[in-house]
């Protein structure tokens, strides 16, 4: 035994069991998805259903100008959808500006979901009462927050899960590093979910990482990585189920990659064909998360034409609501923007808002006239 | 040396000793460092309230590089006093988190410098969480940070941070420069439901002052500024290591016939406007001492803010002492750097006084 085979200095973990698969782990036309639940696969079929629609509906109001802008999920509804139902009420989410379809999912208001996308000030929903984290939008800086929150509830004894959300380009970020290691360090019950969407707004993942997979970077914490087909809905929510449940019992973090696809450009204000072919495109369009899913419900006879139907009706009803009610304009009060700067305003503050309600009364004054 | 006019001059001030409150640990009173009393703040903190949690590089089992955790991890136990990974994004990145399940980090920077990788934290996310959540999810984080320079440290050890902080909404910027002011502040920093970047004078660690732990003085609100010394010719106006700088050239200003007042700011943010007003209203002059850079520095908000308040008092331009404009200096060379009294005194000495 030399100094080098001494506790501190030597390997403490068997890398072999945190290793991703080769592949990423499918579900949906596999022998395996015979023992899916069928209440889950239709659950999450209208779910998908739903979550397209208010893709579409939500980039159909950007358009209109009822939102500043929306970074769309299109395609990478399964993973939004899954990352919702693996989680139970006390458990937490970590969106970043892409995943309000998961906090829509998680059953938020969305027109409080968009209300940062729409240009107003604050984050609509309430944190606390939804257990829903805002609407991030410096890439991954809210990892770090969903560790520290896991870890203050374990360290209460809390039954509380953090499941926190990011892209392939996030995982270049300091801030991925830290809030991984930090986690696996703590131990802290926290399920980190990447979505490899192929690009970071232009930059494709070959620009962005050489690492063998982005779920290999988990092994350099120690904790297990899982590669997952992002477009198969039942995978990615099995793996999450169980890295939520491992950190449930107590068994740390878990690094899941979730493999899908951007398929509309990085927001609308993007073009996208300036860094990527339409083959590809249309490449994707062949494993799209709702057709897999239709394909698997119709081999075993679980999707007629009834469930369609009331998907596509329940899809429409909620996009018609979202559209009706995004159409009100909002009422904003432009003095409220000094309210929340502190628990009480400073005096120059206080100066700083009678100076606005001033300006706001003379403009009214001069509407009059 | 100009003389100052008739009109300024004045007898030196009373002697103003500190009357001691009757009833309040005048029999403990034994000579602490503002390093044991901000210690002893975060004890009583932690003891009195089991949701304060300290947290940073090496503040468990070595009590911090500058002793200020000391005992803490010993107390409280490794969760309530830990030693995190060496990553300050993350100590306040979680941090946050923390807070946002109800709990209150006292998170300690080890450097000034060094907590620029937390920056990001700080400014997109600390700052603005209350807001952002209309006043649902408030961030009681408290951010101490050892700072600036005068005990010979190496590049990255002697940084004064503050207008980074200061220029930023939501967040409290406090320094103390007493004994009794370190531990009255960080424990109403700890307190305080808002963010607090809680900068903590290094040079002024091992002063010492009669004080008692056991019966703390009581410590007036975050954001109220405090008259160190009553003067009538001019007002130097100061924070955090400048304070006994500019008390000693009060002192000496007098053998040049100026009786000066000095002003402890204690919180940049909130900034006492009517406490600085006031004095330099009576006095007519102002000088503003820091030993951070001049230029873009705090001074030159509290310069201006004395000129839009107090524009037909004055008796001369508000004139600024600050360090350089230059990266902070090297050990061998910092008292160069570091505004001094001559440097003070030189100034009062341009404050006009021929044109009164």
């Amino acid at each position: 035994m030399t100094v080098l085979d001494t506790p501190a200095w030597r390997p403490r973990t068997d890398p072999a069991p945190l290793m991703p698969d080769p592949e990423p782990h499918r579900l949906l036309g596999t022998p395996e998805a015979a023992r899916l639940d069928p209440a889950l696969l239709r659950r999450a079929y209208a779910e998908l259903v739903r979550g397209r629609r208010y893709n579409r509906q939500a980039t159909a109001l950007t358009r209109q100008g009822r939102l500043a802008v929306y970074p769309s999920s299109t395609g990478q509804e399964a993973c939004e959808v899954a990352a919702a139902l693996a989680l139970t009420p006390q458990d937490w989410l970590f969106p970043s500006y892409r995943d309000t379809l998961a906090v829509v999912a998680r059953g938020v208001d969305p027109v409080e979901a968009l209300t940062l996308l729409r240009g107003d000030w604050h984050s609509g929903y309430d944190p606390k009462a939804t257990r829903t984290a805002p609407l991030s939008t410096p890439l991954s800086t809210q990892l770090p927050h969903a560790v520290g929150l896991a870890h203050a509830a374990r360290l209460s004894g809390d039954d509380v899960v953090a499941l926190a959300m990011a892209g392939d380009g996030g995982t270049s970020e300091g801030d991925f590093h830290e809030a991984l290691n930090f986690a696996a360090v703590w131990h802290a019950p926290v399920v980190f979910l990447v979505q490899n969407n192929g690009f970071a707004i232009s930059v494709p993942l070959g620009k962005q990482s050489a690492a063998p997979s982005l779920a290999h970077k988990a092994v350099g914490y120690g904790m297990p990585g899982r590669l997952v087909d992002g477009n198969d809905v039942a995978a990615v929510h099995q793996v999450l189920t169980d890295a939520v449940e491992r950190a449930r019992g107590g068994g740390g973090p878990t690094l899941v990659e979730a493999v899908t696809y951007r398929m509309d450009a990085h927001t609308n204000a993007d073009d996208a064909t300036r860094y990527r072919d339409e083959a590809e495109v249309e490449a994707w369009r062949g494993h799209d998360p709702i057709e897999l899913l239709e394909r698997e419900l119709t081999a075993r006879g679980l999707l007629d034409d009834e469930l369609r139907q009331t998907a596509a009706d329940e899809a429409e009803a909620f996009a018609a609501d979202l559209r009706e009610r995004m159409n009100a304009d909002p009422r904003l009060d432009p003095g409220e923007l000094f309210a929340h700067v502190y628990a009480e305003p400073t005096q120059q503050l206080r100066r700083q808002e009678a100076r606005l309600r001033a300006e706001l009364a003379a403009e009214r004054g001069q509407e009059h006239h | 040396m100009a003389a100052p006019t008739s009109a300024s001059v004045t007898a030196p001030a009373a002697g103003a000793a500190p009357q001691p409150v009757p009833g309040r640990g005048i029999g403990s009173r034994k000579p602490a460092t503002m390093a044991q009393a901000l210690n002893r703040a975060l004890h009583d903190a932690m003891a009195a309230d089991e949701r304060v949690h300290v947290m940073g590089e090496d503040v468990g089992t070595l009590g911090g590089v500058f002793r200020i955790t000391d005992g803490l991890a010993r107390a409280f136990g490794d969760s309530r006093c830990t030693d995190t990974p060496l990553a300050e994004a993350g100590i306040l990145g979680t941090a946050v988190g923390m807070a946002m399940y109800g709990l209150r980090p006292v998170v300690e920077m080890q450097f000034d410098a060094f907590a620029y990788p937390a920056f990001e934290q700080l400014v997109s996310h600390v700052s603005r969480m209350r807001n952002r959540t209309r006043g649902t999810m408030p961030l009681p984080v408290t951010v101490r940070i050892p700072f600036g320079g005068g005990i010979g440290g190496v590049e990255h050890h002697s940084d004064s941070s503050e207008a980074y902080y200061l220029h930023t909404p939501g967040l409290h910027v406090v320094t103390p420069a007493t004994v009794a002011d370190a531990y009255g502040l960080l424990r109403a920093a700890i307190a305080s439901d808002d963010p607090v970047v809680f900068l903590e004078p290094k040079r002024l660690y091992w002063s010492k002052a009669d004080w008692s732990a056991e019966d703390p003085e009581p410590v007036a609100p975050i954001g109220q500024a405090v008259v160190r010394r009553e003067g009538r010719s001019a007002t130097l106006i100061t924070y955090g290591p400048s304070l006994p700088v500019c008390m000693e050239a009060a002192e000496a200003a007098r053998e040049e016939g100026w009786d000066l007042g000095v002003v402890d700011l204690r919180s940049l943010v909130p900034f006492d406007e009517d406490t600085v007003a006031d004095v330099v209203r009576r006095t007519g002059r102002a000088l503003v001492v820091h030993e951070s850079s001049g230029f873009g520095g705090a001074g030159a908000e509290i310069a201006a803010r004395i000129t839009e308040r107090c524009f037909h008092h004055l008796e001369a331009p508000v004139l600024r002492v600050a360090g350089f404009d230059i990266p902070y200096p090297p050990p061998m060379l910092e008292r160069h750097h570091l505004p001094g009294v001559d440097r003070i005194l030189d100034a009062v000495g341009r404050l006009q006084w021929e044109e009164g």
